[in-house]
């Protein structure tokens, strides 16, 4: 057995030690807000991560491991429940997420030809983002407002009753409040 | 007991167990992946479905899970349903449609519990044409493979990994049908434990890394029941060899020390059996020179050897009776000690205290039954590992004890986890470092030897003001001491570990007088587990005077009063100050030596014979409880070495040796009992160490003669080298390996458990060699503490599970996993003196040097020496040291490897 | 009297009530009755004596939910109360409109059943994707503090109360309440198995309620009103008022509070103004998306607990989901299909990968490649999946649409294989 061999190994354990981001001081700060309302700080590893996000605008490995070392739950718990919600984003998403509820009162009220005009005029299917970093395209379970479908989110809003007209001004609308920044 | 019946035939069970471990109990068929023996019950995989009847009048019946169902007094139910049956069948149908069919180059081929349950389930055509789920593979260090796609989701990896062993780095991960079980990125999985995941998984998803490497199919192995041979513990295991070489080792079932689980060092440990290096001959040597004797030249330097003035040192890793022929070749005044002279000291004592009627020296079963722990100065995790795996399992009877006041039965595993929540027995832990296990402690004391011992003596005196109290331990420490000591008190069944590995003896002797407080206190014996490192440092400890200490010997050598010196199985320059055994080595006018390698000692030697090692004999062992185990022989050695007894010429066969030991040596005479009854083997046949699949026999050599060689025979064993024998159908202790119908995988063990965990059908769990005849009610005085006058640091020594044992720091795998050897230093000693993590630096008037390591938890003041695989020599350290800096040492393996949660790092 | 006590506030053309136009309107009277010396046993008793059965869709008792919660001296000393507004049941929309159009009657709620059994501390479990729910729950929770209604000793009766909103990082299995309890402790929502329950052993292994917002919303009423007044509002056989609402292609879909006992047809016709122009009825899933199919001929059966089911399906979230007859069913079971199988957890084996094949077969109709073989396969997982098999009820409920959608739908199954082709796009 080679030397190589033996530095391989140990490398590989070192490696969750060495480039976790270190957490801003609005992070910790929201987090430490969080354990005052849990008694347990698994929970808390939930929220930081949502808190996380919400400032970088998604989770990367080395937020992750940012959390992990600042709360001391493992890393594979946190990767565990990062991975498992829908709403935690573990790749980069775009400035505006769309999340499009494709759910069966919407699909009734044709989401399909909306979500189709979303594609064609935003070149990107779910799960993927515009070249221009503005807009990411992901699917979402029914998001209770089925007598106004067909709905979408786009960031912290709701646009209901879609329509491929409606589309294209909401469209227009943010990818403006990008320019006028 | 309660009354059940199964498919119409009423059965005795018992109600606090759920069905389906009672099922198999009875020896019934019923297919199930999530649940495990020792890990309850979750009721995800859904495979054990039965119908259960409300009563006998109810046709209907319902649907449930046989193992999230308790066996009550009256339950009607049925496996053989239809309905059962086609629940089964179905889930196996969907836990196999993205299952590859990669069975031919599955390493779990074979012995693959999916393969039984796939049968059994009746599930053998796929109508799944859809697109399967695939996953990438991570690395996960040097023992474990990982292979995702053959994942059938039962969460026994991570309920094994996270909850049982307590380990943090791997996880479920993902959800709906893309769940994945991995770490969070690639890397070494860092439980010590990790190996047992080969056997946790029902399928091939987690492999055995070394296996792979050279991989032999179950029934191609020949393999025998054996004995760890990597610490003290004694943890009973199955070896495989085939083509003359050692493949893999697999736990053997023993209910009473190591149930269903290895540590990493047992189970990767053992490759150093089929390294190049290994001593081939018999040879003379000297001047540069070696020549190989012929078997008349041999008898003759034996015959040489016996003579008055020739002394033999025994050894701690050498079985019962290599060590006990060795004695009787020298003689038992001339038998001297083969470890260093303060382990002498420490394991006399614990063999004194193993007598004492007071105590109880615990098995790992017991150890698991225990509510209140306090652990003294011993690393339990990298000195005895199986026993800090038994540890996790003792804080959670807190949560046992809860669950039962709510009436949750204990095999509900996530419920009793989730009522529980961080509420575990007491655990505390007096200690130079923080340990592996301190994730569970409820108390942990960090400071130097001297004032651990202090504070134990304290404690002891707390429970029982008939025990010296010590000179008084600092203030700081009243609150816990205190605590500690009502905890001790209230406990149901309190356990007191210590050990010669701290090299502190008061730490023994407070220990003892702490659990002889809790005596005078109740009726029955304490349980006072007293480790000690090596797998026979017992048995050799039994078979030498107090007087016959290691320095003791060599120093005769040195005198001249000894001229001869027999060194067996021994690198005593491990053992004691170089010079001194350098001196006495070279004064000596002949040394022989027998071993597996060569090492520094066996360099100094005119004679050198080469050693079977521990899969190529059949030996006993004595282990840290005093528990005498038999260890087959697996294979030939395919070499010139034999067992070192049988060099001395002493016994011509190990039975009769064996038999001689338990009549002439004190303390053994319970030794032969480990000894198979042949009687009640069918027709006098022999139990073969091969399948009866074997294959290959007439071809395995074909490529070098066509002839078919005769088996080897084996006269001295009630084993043989082939296929022919038949099977113990009564000692279940003699398997070479379990299976049975419709079970190939190590699951099939339950089929030869009288219940479920229970003992093996009439089988020998070894044999507690030493009887308890001393009662006494006084109290050991703690060492006079003589205000040192030395300067430097404090001196306690650390241990790697990893690289602290010989032997197994020879194999590769394990190599992989290994540091070089570091001193553990307080960020503010680190600071004062300049040092920065990873520095080099020399060890006080030594020659030997060692690597920085910044840790948190060390007390200023002192410091902590991993001595690596005897890089740095023990025995040469003083009790305080000053350290400084050295640029030019060599560092070969660096310490980034260190898994210790107390590294120095960036704060927050 | 009051007929509509879960809306009678809401307005949603304008913002919510404040704490003053709330309590102007009967708002915290509860409270007041509570400080006044209406004792936890009391309201228990008011509870169960109301019949009120949850709104999240099982139906269970609330007062016989709540009485499993252990009450002696020897009880563990934390309890908790959950409120389960994590409303993601497809086709379900009237949680938040009350968390929206009525923050305060929710926390009034809360507080009185955090009193019933004890409870310190009160999770709001909610949906992340409700933005607005949020900001209005916490703005009405500072509110409610300020007057003294949460916080320490309220009211002096020295009984203390804080509510934390909790939004969820998203997944239907969190509906299902230990899935739930699991998320809110961070952890993987897989559901726990009971027993033990949650009354027991609940979040972080302490007694705890999970009850779903709208059955919350009902209990101001009953306190302030009384039981005889809650018994007076049903036309039927189950207490209360409930909200319902029909979505698809009706010509006024929305959300109504009306009472129990209603024909469906009232609620379809009357209501929701009847299908669009040109479209008929072809089904309807009476209560959500785990819900059996329901046929035009049921159209007069009436919105209880116990009528529905006679017919095979359940009322659940009362709020149901129209298909006309220019929609393809097989598409639409194929929506839901789709929609269970993503949100299994995957922790037990039918749910896990049964859902998923169900899925692929239905990609297969849809894309027309179905065939007898597969048509097989849904059939055989309706049972396979179905109640008791699984280790909670998502997958059991994937089977109602499923098993029913197979029983009424089976030409256009058969169509779909025999045309090799959606025969509604065509």
């Amino acid at each position: 057995m080679s030397n190589g061999d033996v530095k391989m190994s140990n490398d590989m354990i070192a490696s969750t030690a060495t480039r976790h981001r270190k957490l801003s001081a609005e992070e910790i700060a929201e987090i430490e807000h969080e354990m005052t309302l849990y008694p347990d700080k698994k929970a808390v590893g939930l929220e930081a991560l949502k808190i996380v996000q919400k400032y970088q605008g998604w989770v990367s490995d080395e937020s992750l491991l940012g959390i992990s070392k600042y709360l001391g739950i493992p890393a594979s718990d946190l990767e565990g429940v990062a991975t498992f919600f829908n709403l935690v984003y573990r790749e980069p998403v775009g400035k505006n997420v769309i999340l499009f509820c494709d759910s069966v009162s919407c699909w009734i009220m044709g989401c399909e030809g909306i979500k189709k005009h979303i594609k064609d005029t935003l070149d990107i299917n779910y799960g993927e983002t515009t070249k221009d970093g503005d807009f990411t395209l992901i699917p979402v379970p029914c998001l209770g407002d089925c007598d106004r479908a067909p709905v979408m989110m786009v960031g912290p809003d709701l646009h209901r009753n879609l329509t491929p007209g409606a589309i294209d001004k909401i469209i227009l609308d943010y990818s403006k409040s990008k320019s006028a920044e | 007991m309660a009354k059940i019946v199964i498919d119409g035939v009423t059965y005795d069970v018992n109600p606090d167990n759920n069905l389906l471990q009672e099922c198999l109990s009875q020896g019934l068929d019923l297919p199930y992946f999530c649940w495990h023996p020792c890990m309850g019950s979750v009721g995800a995989c859904r495979q054990c479905a039965v119908k259960q009847y409300r009563d006998a009048d109810d046709k209907e019946g319902m649907l449930v899970m046989a193992c999230m169902t308790p066996a009550s007094e009256g339950s009607i139910i049925s496996i053989e349903d239809e309905q059962a049956k086609s629940l089964r069948a179905s889930v196996i149908e969907s836990l196999m449609i993205s299952h590859p069919h990669d069975c031919p180059v599955c390493e779990e081929g074979g012995e693959c519990h999916l393969q039984d349950m796939t049968l059994m389930s009746g599930h053998n055509y796929r109508r799944y044409d859809k697109k399967k789920v695939t996953h990438n593979n991570q690395y996960l260090g040097p023992f474990i493979n990982h292979e995702m796609n053959r994942c059938i989701t039962c969460y026994r990896c991570v309920r094994y990994y996270d909850d049982y062993a307590g380990g943090t780095d791997l996880s479920a991960q993902a959800s709906h049908h893309h769940v994945y079980f991995g770490r969070h990125e690639e890397g070494v999985l860092e439980s010590e434990f990790s190996g047992n995941l080969v056997e946790v998984c029902p399928t091939g998803v987690f492999t055995d890394k070394a296996f792979s490497e050279h991989y032999t199919r179950k029934w191609d192995l020949q393999t025998a029941p054996s004995i760890c041979t990597g610490c003290s513990v004694g943890c009973n295991i199955t070896p495989g060899e085939r083509y003359g070489t050692l493949r893999r080792v697999v736990n053997r079932y023993n209910s009473e020390v190591n149930g269903y689980f290895l540590c990493d060092r047992g189970r990767f440990g053992f490759e150093y059996v089929n390294n190049t290096d290994r001593l081939r001959d018999a040879v003379k040597q000297g001047g540069g020179s070696s020549e190989k004797l012929s078997t008349e030249q041999v008898a003759t330097v034996i015959d040489e050897f016996k003579s008055a003035s020739t002394i033999g040192f025994g050894s701690p890793r050498a079985s019962n009776e290599s060590n006990f022929a060795l004695r009787c070749l020298v003689g038992e005044e001339n038998f001297y000690a083969g470890y260093s002279d303060s382990e002498h000291e420490a394991t006399q004592l614990i063999v004194q205290l193993a007598k004492d009627k007071a105590f109880n020296s615990p098995s790992i079963r017991e150890i698991e039954k225990a509510d209140a722990i306090l652990i003294l100065g011993e690393d339990v995790t990298n000195v005895a590992p199986r026993i800090a795996l038994a540890l996790r399992q003792s804080v959670r009877n807190k949560a046992r004890e809860l669950a039962s006041a709510s009436r949750i039965p204990q095999w509900q595993d996530a419920a009793v986890r989730e009522l529980a929540q961080h509420e575990r027995s007491p655990l505390s832990i007096l200690s130079t470092y923080v340990s592996r296990l301190d994730d569970v402690a409820s108390d942990k004391v960090i400071d130097t030897l001297p004032n651990l011992a202090s504070m134990a003596f304290a404690l002891a005196n707390a429970i029982s003001d008939k025990s010296p109290n010590s000179t008084s331990p600092a203030d700081e420490y009243k609150g816990v001491i205190a605590k500690i000591a009502e905890q001790l008190q209230k406990a149901k069944r309190p356990l007191i570990i210590a050990g010669s590995t701290s090299g502190n003896l008061d730490l023994i002797k407070a220990a003892a007088n702490i659990a002889r407080g809790l005596n005078q206190q109740r009726s029955e014996p304490i349980d006072l587990c007293l480790l000690v490192p090596e797998v026979n440092s017992i048995g050799m400890g039994l078979l030498v005077n107090a007087d016959n200490s290691l320095q003791a010997g060599l120093a005769r050598l040195d005198g001249g009063s000894a001229t001869r010196a027999i060194v067996l199985e021994n690198d005593l320059f491990r053992r004691a100050p170089k010079t001194v055994v350098d001196n006495a080595l070279t004064k000596a006018e002949k040394v022989l030596v027998l071993d597996q390698f060569s090492t520094a000692t066996s360099d100094k030697a005119d004679y050198l014979f080469p050693a079977t090692a521990f899969s190529e004999h059949e030996a006993t062992y004595i282990n840290y409880e005093g528990r005498a185990q038999l260890s087959f022989q697996v294979h030939q050695c395919a070499t010139g070495a034999m067992p070192s007894w049988r060099w001395f010429g002493e016994a011509t066969d190990i039975e009769s040796l064996i038999n001689r030991c338990t009549n002439e040596a004190q303390g053994f005479d319970k030794l032969a009992r480990l000894l198979p009854d042949k009687g009640s083997f069918i027709a006098g046949m022999k139990i073969p160490r091969q399948s009866h699949r074997y294959s290959g026999r007439t071809a395995m050599r074909a490529n070098l003669s066509v002839h078919e060689p005769k088996q080897p025979q084996d006269d001295e064993s009630v084993m043989s080298f082939s296929m022919e024998g038949i099977s113990s159908q009564k000692d279940a202790s003699l398997m070479a390996s379990a299976w049975a119908p419709r079970w190939n995988s190590n699951q099939s063990i339950s089929k030869f458990q009288d219940e479920v965990n229970g003992e093996l059908k009439q089988a020998h769990p070894g044999s507690l060699l030493i009887e308890r005849d001393i009662e006494t009610s006084s109290y050991f005085e703690p060492s006079s503490n003589a205000e040192s006058s030395e300067n430097g640091l404090h001196v306690s020594l650390a241990y790697q599970i990893f690289g602290s044992d010989e032997l197994s720091a020879r194999s590769s795998s394990i190599q992989q996993r290994m540091t070089d050897p570091y001193i553990g230093l307080s960020p503010d000693d680190a600071e004062a003196k300049g040092f920065k993590h990873g520095d080099s630096v020399s060890l006080g008037a030594t020659d030997s040097t060692a690597i920085v390591c910044i840790r948190t938890s060390i007390k200023p003041g002192s410091v902590v020496i991993y001595c690596g695989n005897s890089e740095i020599n023990a025995a040469e350290l003083p009790s305080q040291i000053e350290i400084s800096l050295n640029e030019q040492a060599e560092v070969l393996r660096g310490i980034k490897g260190l898994i210790v949660s107390d590294l120095l790092e960036e704060e927050y | 009297m009051v007929n509509n006590p879960l809306t009678k506030n809401i307005d949603m053309t304008r913002p919510p009530m404040d704490i003053a136009a709330y309590e102007a309107n009967d708002g915290y009277q509860s409270i007041k009755a509570i400080a006044k010396g209406l004792s936890s046993d009391d309201v228990l008793q008011q509870v169960k004596d109301s019949g009120l059965k949850g709104r999240g869709g099982a139906g269970f008792p609330t007062g016989l939910k709540w009485s499993f919660v252990p009450r002696g001296d020897d009880s563990p000393k934390q309890k908790y109360l959950v409120v389960n507004a994590d409303e993601m049941e497809p086709g379900t929309f009237k949680d938040r409109l009350l968390m929206e159009g009525d923050p305060h009657l929710m926390i009034e709620g809360m507080i009185i059943a955090a009193y019933a059994i004890h409870a310190s501390k009160a999770y709001i479990f909610l949906r992340g994707e409700y933005i607005v729910s949020q900001q209005v729950l916490t703005r009405a929770i500072a509110e409610a503090e300020e007057r003294g209604y949460l916080g320490k000793n309220i009211l002096n009766t020295g009984f203390d109360l804080d509510i934390v909103v909790h939004t969820s990082a998203g997944r239907y299995i969190c509906g299902e309440e230990t899935a739930l309890l699991n998320a809110l402790e961070g952890k993987r929502a897989n559901p726990r198995a009971k027993p033990p329950f949650p009354q027991v052993s609940g979040l972080w292994g302490k007694p705890t309620i999970v009850n779903n917002v709208e059955t919350i919303c009902n209990l101001p009423g009953i306190i302030t009103y009384g039981v005889d007044w809650y018994h007076g509002l049903t036309k039927g056989n189950d207490h209360g008022t409930k909200l319902f609402g029909v979505s698809g292609k009706v010509k006024t879909p929305g959300c109504w509070e009306l009472p129990l006992g209603l024909p469906i047809r009232e609620l379809l016709e009357d209501y929701a103004g009847g299908m669009q122009d040109g479209l008929e009825l072809r089904a309807f899933l009476p209560g959500g998306g785990s819900t059996d199919f329901m046929l035009p001929q049921h159209l007069d059966v009436t919105l209880d607990y116990d009528e529905i089911a006679k017919v095979g399906s359940r009322l659940a979230t009362g709020t149901m989901i129209v298909l006309d007859n220019k929609t393809c069913p097989v598409g639409m079971v194929g929506n839901l299909m789709r929609f269970f199988a993503h949100e299994s957890c995957g922790f037990c084996t039918p749910c896990r990968d049964g859902l998923p094949w169900v899925d692929e077969i239905f990609n297969e109709f849809e894309n027309g490649r179905g065939n007898e073989k597969d048509l097989q396969i849904l059939h055989d997982h309706v049972t396979y999946l179905g109640p008791g098999r699984t280790f909670c009820a998502l997958a059991p409920g994937a089977t109602a649409p499923l098993g029913s959608g197979l029983k009424y739908f089976k030409e256009d199954f058969d169509r779909h294989i025999k045309e090799k082709c959606c025969p509604y796009k065509h």
